[in-house]
Parts: C-alpha cells; sequence; structure tokens
C-alpha cells in the first residue's frame, strides 16, 4: 500500500507522519495524532461525529482523506477549550444545559456549532436545528443542543461585539 | 445542613472530560504491541458453507492469526455462544456458534476472525478467504416463518417456533359472550435497531504471567460479560476482570453477551497480546442485535358507555435467527398488558419466531413500547367505533387514584402478581390535556380541516414496571484523604449514573460534590453488578447509596465521639469533619478518621467496630418493583399530497417517583420520546426477499434529526413508591414506551377524514399517501 508523508498543523501544533494515502483523517487525528476526542459514528458522511475544522469548515474527517489535509490548519475538539484550561462558551453552554449524555456526538456538535457561530453568532432556532442537521445525536433529542447553541451564541455575540 | 443536592438540578461530574474530547471510549484505548481483529461476515442468510481457503489470508503481510471454527481452541468449554438467560419454557434454542461451522443463518453471522498489525490488513484479509456457500432457503417474513410447513431457518429445527408464552387471567370467554360490542384490529410493530452512536468494541488484554484477562466491553453490563466469557473459556471469574469504559450510548443492544466477546478473549489469550475489535457501522446494521418486527391481532370486547372489558389475541414476535437474550423480548411485550387501563378479563398468546436475519434483543423499553401502543391504539380503535373522544376514552378506562395499590391481574416472571404502587393516571391525562390545550386543538383541527389543512393529536397513557431487584450495590468508603470514593456494579452509557450516586452521597455526608469519585463499569473495582437495563439504575443505585452514605456517617460519627469524648448527639457532620455543634473549633476531619481506622495506623480498631476503614457497602433491595406513568399528548400535521408529517408539539406528563435530579430526568425523557418517534416515522431496517440488508447505512435507515424535531414540553408530579424507602421509580425508557402510540393516534387523527387505519409503522410519506388515495380511491 503506497504511504505519503503528511503534515499538518492541528490545534497549534505541527503534526506529521507517513500514512497509507487510503488513511482518512479521522483516522490519521485519532491515532497517529492520538487526538482521540474526534470520534467515528459512520464512516459514511452522514452522522457528523467525525466533524474537525479544517482550514476554518466543518469538514467530516471520515471523508477527507489525510493527504487531503497536508498543509492545512486543524482544529479539533482538544482545540476548542482556551489554552489555559477554560472552557470556550459552547462547552460551557453543553454543560449547563444537559446537551450531552453518552458524549460521544459531542465532539462533532460543538466543532460544527463552532464553525457555524463563529462565522456569525446571531442565529435563530431554525438556523440552529439546520445547522446541526447533518449531526445525529442518539441520546438527548437535540432539545439541550439547541439551548446550549443558543445560549453560547449569544455569549459570543456579546464577546464579539 | 449544606446545600440540598437531592432532587436538585445539578450539572453533570461526568461532562468536563466528556466537553474537552477527554472521554475514554473503547476504541480511544491504545495498548502496546496490539493487534486489531477484523470479522469475515457472512453474506448470504442462509447457506451451508465450507471455508475452502485461508492460506492466503494467513500468509499477508501484517497479518498475525486467522482463526475459523476448526482453530479454535480445543479448550473451550463450547464453541458455541452459551445461552445468556436459559429458560425451561424455551422450546428450541439456537445460539450461533462463535465462528460458523457448516451452517449460517443471517448475513453478517461471523465465519472468521483475522489478527493483523492494523484494521486495515485485517479487513484485507478477510477478503482473501474463501468460502463456498451452497445455498438453502431463506425464511424472511415472520408470519410465514411461524407457520408449521415453512421452510427452516436452520436445518436441525422441527419447526422456527423458538418459545410460545402467554398472558391470561379474567374469564375471556365469558367476557365476549356477554359484551355489548366487540371489533378486531391488527397491527404491524416495527422497531429498527441499537444505533448507539459508538458501535460495539472489545479489548482483550490477557496477560500470561498472572493468567489473567482484562476485557474491555463498551457493555451494558460488563459482570454478564465477565460471568458468560468465563463459564465460556472455563477461566475462573476471579481471573477475567471487564472494564465498561466511557460507553458511546447502549439502548439495550450492548445488554447482551456477544460471540465477538468471547472471540477477542480467546484471541487475546492466544496470541499473548492485546487485541482489539470495533465494530464498524456496517458491521451494526448486520451482527448487533435489533428489535424489529411483531405483528399483532386483537380482538377487543366493551360496553356501549366505553369500558372495555376484554382482550384477547396473539402476537407474533421476529427473534431473528438466534435467541442470544433468552425471552426477554418476549416476557416485557405481555407483561405490561392492560397497561394504566383496567381490564379484567385478557388473554394473549405470543410465538417468538425465528427469521434467518438479524437475532433482536431489547431496544430501549424492551417489549414495554409495543404493549403500550397495543393498548393505545385499542383505545383510539374502541373510541372511533364509539363516536366517544379519545380522551374521554381514556378517562373511562385509566385505573384510578383509589386503587392503589392495583393488581390488574397479570404475574411478573418471577411468578409473583404484578401491583402498580402509586400513581395518578387520571391526574397525569388532565394536566396533559391541559398543557397542550387539547380542547382548543380540537377546535382549531375543524377549522383547519375546512380549509384543507389536516391537523392531528394522539394521546397515549403508559405504565412501566422500573427498578427492578434484585439490587445494584454501592460501597462508600472515605479515603485517607478525605475524598469519598463511591464504587458500584452500576455502568452508564450516558445516563449520569455518577451524578446521582454523587449526589445521594453529597447530601448524607455535606460535602462538596466534588470531593467523591463513583468508580463504576469495573468488575475489579466492585464484586457484584447486574447493569444498566430496564429503568432500574436510579432506583436501585440511589437507595443503596443513600443507605451505604448514612452508615458511613454514623461510624463517623461513633468514632468522632470517641476520639472528642463527646456524646454523638452533641456532634455533627457537616464539610468534611465531625464537629461539636457547641464549639466548631473542636472537630476531627474525614481524612483523619478514616487514617484511625486503617487497622495499620490504629494498631487496633476501636471498642465497637468490627469492620475496617470508613467505609460501608449496600446491597438496597426493593420489596416490588415501582410503577412509573405518564401521559403524552403528540399534536401534527399532515400534507395529503406530499406524504409530509409536521410534528408541531409534543407533550410530557410523567411521574417517576421522587426525582433525584430534574435535568437528567428531563434529558432522557425528551431523548427518549425522539427515540420514539424515530420508531413511529422514521426508523426501518428492511431485508429483501433474500435476507439481504437492505439500509445498512444512515442515508437508507433514518434516524431523527434536529431539524425535523418539536419542542417537547416535559412536567412531572412525583407520587412517590412505596415500594422503596426514597420513594423513586425509573425513568430511564420513560420516554420511548408512550412516544410510538402518541404519534400513530395523532397522525391517524389528522387523516380522520379520510377515514384511514394506521395498520404499521414507520409511517412514511409514502404510506400516508396510499392511505390517503385508497380512501379517495374507494370513494370514487
Ligand atoms: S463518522 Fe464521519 S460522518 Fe459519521
Ligand atoms: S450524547 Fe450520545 S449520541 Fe449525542
Amino acid at each position: 500500500m503506497q504511504e505519503q508523508d503528511v503534515r499538518m498543523h492541528v490545534n497549534g501544533k505541527q503534526v506529521s507522519g507517513k500514512v497509507e494515502t487510503r488513511t482518512h483523517l479521522g483516522d490519521f487525528l485519532r491515532q497517529a495524532a492520538g487526538l482521540t476526542g474526534t470520534h467515528l459514528g459512520c464512516e459514511h458522511g452522514v452522522c457528523g461525529a467525525c466533524t474537525v475544522i479544517v482550514d476554518g469548515d466543518a469538514v467530516r474527517s471520515c471523508l477527507m482523506l489525510a493527504v487531503q489535509a497536508d498543509n492545512c490548519e486543524v482544529i479539533t475538539i482538544e482545540g476548542i477549550a482556551q489554552e489555559d484550561g477554560s472552557l470556550h462558551p459552547l462547552q460551557e453552554a453543553f454543560r449547563n444545559n444537559h446537551a450531552l449524555q453518552c458524549g460521544f456526538c459531542t465532539a462533532g456538535m460543538i466543532t460544527s456549532l463552532y464553525a457555524f457561530l463563529t462565522e456569525n453568532p446571531e442565529r435563530n432556532e431554525e438556523e440552529i436545528r439546520e445547522a446541526i442537521s447533518g449531526n445525529i445525536c442518539r441520546c438527548t433529542g437535540y432539545q439541550g443542543i439547541v439551548l446550549a447553541a443558543k445560549e453560547a451564541a449569544s455569549k459570543m455575540a456579546k464577546d464579539r461585539n | 445542613m449544606g446545600v440540598r443536592q437531592i432532587g436538585a438540578r445539578v450539572h453533570r461530574v461526568e461532562d468536563d472530560n466528556l466537553i474537552r474530547g477527554e472521554g475514554k471510549y473503547l476504541d480511544d484505548i491504545q495498548l502496546p504491541n496490539m493487534g486489531y481483529a477484523a470479522f469475515l461476515r457472512s453474506s448470504m442468510a442462509h447457506a451451508k458453507i465450507s471455508i475452502t481457503d485461508t492460506e492466503a489470508a494467513r500468509t499477508l503481510d501484517g497479518v498475525q492469526a486467522v482463526f475459523t471454527y476448526d482453530t479454535l481452541p480445543s479448550s473451550l468449554v463450547s464453541k458455541t455462544q452459551l445461552e445468556t438467560y436459559p429458560a425451561p419454557i424455551i422450546k428450541q434454542s439456537m445460539c450461533p456458534e462463535l465462528l460458523a461451522n457448516d451452517e449460517v443463518a443471517h448475513v453478517g453471522q461471523a465465519i472468521a476472525m483475522v489478527i493483523a498489525n492494523t484494521r486495515h490488513v485485517a479487513e484485507d484479509a478477510c477478503e482473501l478467504i474463501q468460502v463456498d456457500y451452497t445455498p438453502l432457503t431463506p425464511v424472511v417474513d415472520v408470519i410465514k416463518a411461524a407457520k408449521s410447513d415453512s421452510q427452516l431457518t436452520h436445518s436441525s429445527l422441527k419447526d422456527n417456533i423458538a418459545a410460545s408464552i402467554e398472558t391470561k387471567f379474567g374469564d375471556v370467554e365469558t367476557a365476549f359472550e356477554e359484551c355489548e360490542d366487540s371489533i378486531e384490529l391488527s397491527f404491524k410493530q416495527h422497531r429498527g435497531g441499537c444505533h448507539s452512536m459508538e458501535c460495539r468494541g472489545v479489548l482483550g488484554d490477557w496477560q500470561q504471567q498472572l493468567g489473567e484477562l482484562t476485557l474491555y466491553s463498551s457493555t451494558q453490563c460488563p459482570y454478564l460479560v465477565r460471568r458468560m466469557v468465563s463459564r465460556q473459556l472455563g477461566c475462573p471469574e476471579s481471573s477475567i476482570r471487564v472494564i465498561a469504559p466511557d460507553v458511546g450510548g447502549g439502548f439495550g443492544p450492548k445488554a447482551g453477551y456477544y460471540p465477538e466477546e468471547a472471540l477477542i478473549a480467546i484471541a487475546s489469550k492466544e496470541l499473548r497480546k492485546p487485541v482489539k475489535w470495533t465494530e464498524d457501522r456496517r458491521e451494526h446494521f448486520i451482527s448487533t442485535n435489533q428489535q424489529r418486527d411483531q405483528i399483532w391481532k386483537l380482538e377487543v370486547a366493551f360496553k356501549k358507555n366505553g369500558e372495555i372489558t376484554a382482550l384477547k389475541g396473539h402476537v407474533t414476535l421476529d427473534s431473528g435467527a438466534f435467541l442470544n437474550y433468552g425471552l426477554l423480548l418476549s416476557a416485557t411485550t405481555l407483561m405490561p398488558l392492560p397497561g394504566p387501563y383496567k381490564i379484567k378479563n385478557l388473554h394473549v398468546t405470543l410465538d417468538a419466531v425465528y427469521t434467518n436475519t438479524v437475532s433482536t434483543s431489547p431496544v430501549r423499553g424492551a417489549g414495554r413500547p409495543n404493549a403500550a401502543y397495543a393498548m393505545d391504539r385499542v383505545i383510539d380503535a374502541v373510541a372511533r367505533h364509539l363516536s366517544i373522544d379519545p380522551a374521554e376514552m381514556r378517562q373511562i378506562n385509566l385505573v384510578k387514584n383509589e386503587d392503589f395499590p392495583y393488581q390488574p391481574g397479570s404475574k411478573h416472571r418471577n411468578g409473583s402478581m404484578m401491583t402498580y404502587d402509586s400513581g395518578d393516571y387520571t391526574g397525569m391525562l388532565a394536566m396533559v390535556k391541559e398543557m397542550a390545550d387539547y380542547d382548543g386543538f380540537r377546535q382549531e383541527q375543524q377549522e383547519a380541516r375546512a380549509r384543507g389543512k389536516y391537523l392531528g393529536i394522539g394521546l397515549a397513557c403508559f405504565i412501566e414496571d422500573t427498578g427492578m431487584g434484585p439490587y445494584e450495590g454501592v460501597n462508600v468508603r472515605v479515603d485517607v484523604t478525605g475524598n469519598i470514593i463511591a464504587s458500584t456494579g452500576a455502568t452508564s452509557q450516558g445516563q449520569g449514573h455518577a451524578t446521582v450516586i454523587a449526589q445521594v452521597i453529597a447530601e448524607n455526608l455535606d460535602i462538596d460534590i466534588s470531593k467523591i469519585r463513583v468508580e463504576a463499569g469495573d468488575t475489579g473495582k466492585f464484586p457484584h453488578g447486574i447493569g444498566a437495563i430496564g429503568s432500574r439504575t436510579g432506583v436501585n443505585v440511589g437507595i443503596s447509596a443513600n443507605d451505604a452514605a448514612i452508615q458511613v456517617k454514623n461510624k463517623a460519627l461513633k468514632l468522632a465521639s470517641i476520639l472528642l469524648e463527646k456524646p454523638e448527639d452533641e456532634l455533627e457532620l457537616s464539610d468534611g469533619a465531625v464537629r461539636a455543634r457547641s464549639d466548631s473549633n473542636q472537630f476531627i476531619t474525614l481524612a483523619d478518621l478514616a487514617l484511625q481506622l486503617s487497622p495499620a495506623v490504629a494498631g487496633k480498631l476501636p471498642e465497637g467496630f468490627e469492620t475496617a476503614g470508613l467505609e460501608a457497602v449496600s446491597y438496597q433491595t426493593t420489596d416490588y418493583m415501582p410503577h412509573s406513568s405518564g401521559a403524552n399528548i403528540a399534536k401534527v400535521e399532515v400534507d395529503v399530497v406530499t406524504g409530509g408529517i409536521k410534528i408541531l408539539d409534543y407533550y410530557v406528563v410523567h411521574d417517576c417517583g421522587r426525582i433525584l435530579n430534574p435535568m437528567i430526568v428531563d434529558g432522557q425523557i425528551i431523548g427518549g420520546v425522539v427515540h420514539g418517534i424515530g420508531n413511529a416515522m422514521f426508523e426501518q431496517m428492511v431485508y429483501d426477499d433474500s435476507g439481504n440488508p437492505m439500509t445498512t447505512n444512515y442515508g437508507d435507515y433514518l434516524l431523527p434529526l434536529a431539524s425535523e424535531m418539536p419542542e417537547i414540553h416535559v412536567a412531572h408530579i412525583e407520587t412517590p413508591s412505596p415500594a422503596n424507602p426514597m420513594g423513586l421509580k425509573g425513568a430511564g425508557e420513560g420516554g420511548t414506551i408512550p412516544a410510538i402510540g402518541a404519534m400513530i393516534n395523532a397522525i391517524e387523527d389528522a387523516l380522520t377524514p379520510f377515514d384511514a387505519y394506521i395498520a404499521k409503522y414507520p409511517v412514511t410519506p409514502e404510506y400516508i399517501l396510499e392511505l390517503v388515495d385508497g380512501e379517495k380511491m374507494a370513494a370514487e
């Protein structure tokens, strides 16, 4: 199997490795970079659990090959909190609103919402529900997640102004 | 006395790790020198097989071992999966061979296991294994399978009936003879699969020097896995430690024992190295238990005033290819009948029938959602027949407050009489009607119909037997740092059990919750346990944690009384120390007390202390099962042109007795309702006539999404259960159980002008159009 060198910036740190070209970004992050916070729920691009941020866009890391992310800037769930460990408003809001139960979908939910709300935090409930309609959660029924997103959005909007 | 913990909206202790991406799920565990497993699974639903070549796989670069039935170690007690829940009533028990020997009975059945340096290589090697299939006729339709002249799902069977059970009380025949009116109805229920976002997974770590196995499994029941793997391999239980790390959802199918758990243990032991298998989503669709089909045929006898006098009928339950979870699904289907309704004469029989499809076992609620659905469909059908409003029909038939404790006449699995301990069923009905503005909506519905808009409202009332015993133990220990360690046999797949246990202990010991560490899901940390099934953990663990914490408190006071030379009633426990009430400077910390009870320090135990350590264990058992209950209303709008259904609103009134943490309970209810909505509208596991699964990805198998879900309004009443000292009842499945009935009743209500009868779910847009057009065509 063909192998190739890849290097990328993940959560502000340089990560490099040799990968089989068929290795998807999710596996690379989990295995080579040891960042197991990104979860794989379907590996066919529907559940959204594997979502990470590549050059500012929310991307399904099971649908992108590691080699395609060569030289990219990647943010995973481990890179969402501040460097001093304090939580991002989305993470705070997830805890406050019981937006997670088993936590398996949570990384994908937070990264999807992070990209969506960073672009523009002024969003209504319908837009939020639409934004996470590509993320499956079997546990929560989404209600806590939507509440959390709304709470975080207003905090993020305030912080921006 | 510090802040009240029990009943408070306490944020979860589990969350911090999980929101940072620092959870540890099965696939996150990496051990040095680990091998990766992949399975070759049957591509045919029913066939004789012979494995003709494994050489190419064995010699592929990076492959460490290939296992087939023939090469499984002869030291195994059995090469066939042992029965998890054997019962004399099972007529023909079929469990799979760990790896198929010469016959396969469903697509997905494991035939060979490859261990390699990477998962990629293991999968590549699976493709190199040559299997000759000689097709046998697959039996896919459960009604056909149930016929005495059906083709057989396994060559060794006499017929396809695994077991027949019944529930019976009163005098059904006389009630039917004497009834004023009766109707028949039949319907098919379909409940899809598990679909926890984390698939299954197993990691075995055999330590040859110690002769010990650590088996990590994403299971709901580590003690069951330990017991079964121990019996399968013939290794003593004490040599096996099963750990359920963070588990990404369970919902029932992870409560069983699977061949992969034994196989990974075997591989690790044979290869003397860690071996990991992570199920992928396609495997989940073809090898993790599902719940699927039940076909119900019922006859109902009633009076003209709406009072139902008798119910009889038959259920055909699709067991899938094997019965590896015993009759739990069958039993929980019949046992809850007739739900919250007073019906004095009842006889329903059930056949559990093999088909050449994936095995079935409980999914959230087990058979209870099926039973609840049946009852709520019966109520609506009779209401319609008699032109009585469905809400009024429920009011007439519900068990009334003065009836508690109420014995419907049915029996528990253990043979004792079923008893509904407490509740307020009619009060909840009134409350949910008020929340949903039931009468106002009826008005709105009339007006909307005049404009060609079809609104519907559906009701469901249910009961749930929860808190099944015998126990779930908790050990509470103060360690020498003054922290509290609570260990328990209870496991969690996201329910927040650690938080609830910590709340109960924090309140009793008046200590900050951050000082409590809960250790669970690890057979090495606590000796006995059962697992997270049947809405039982909160009840069982709540009362045990409470009792153990009280014992620890008493022990601390007793010792402090000796050391401080003060009578116990002049002392109090607060904020990590026992203090004199009169002088707060006179105190001794819990840490010091724990040190004193450590014999190595004290030299001997103080007078009157029989047990070492500032700790206590409790296995509280409950007398009988507390029954949760609830009333739900769904409001929908059906587009009769596109067949689309919009859920407008959903209302829940729930009673789980005394609530430990309302935030967590609401989370369970809302998530559970959405699971039920998924069953009612989306989730469909389809097999073609040859037994090929047609829906093995989330493009074809639909799960509910955020954009389609309504706001779910939840309210509670609290009727404390007299069945346990804290008044607790379970809450994990109470969202799901009534939801399908409420949804289908609402959709059917919307289609009243078309006189439609919904005979199956999920209700797809195509089915709506069929119902609407069929009626139009009949009219033309
Ligand atoms: S794992 Fe990538 S979308 Fe499901
Ligand atoms: S919290 Fe379990 S899948 Fe979302």
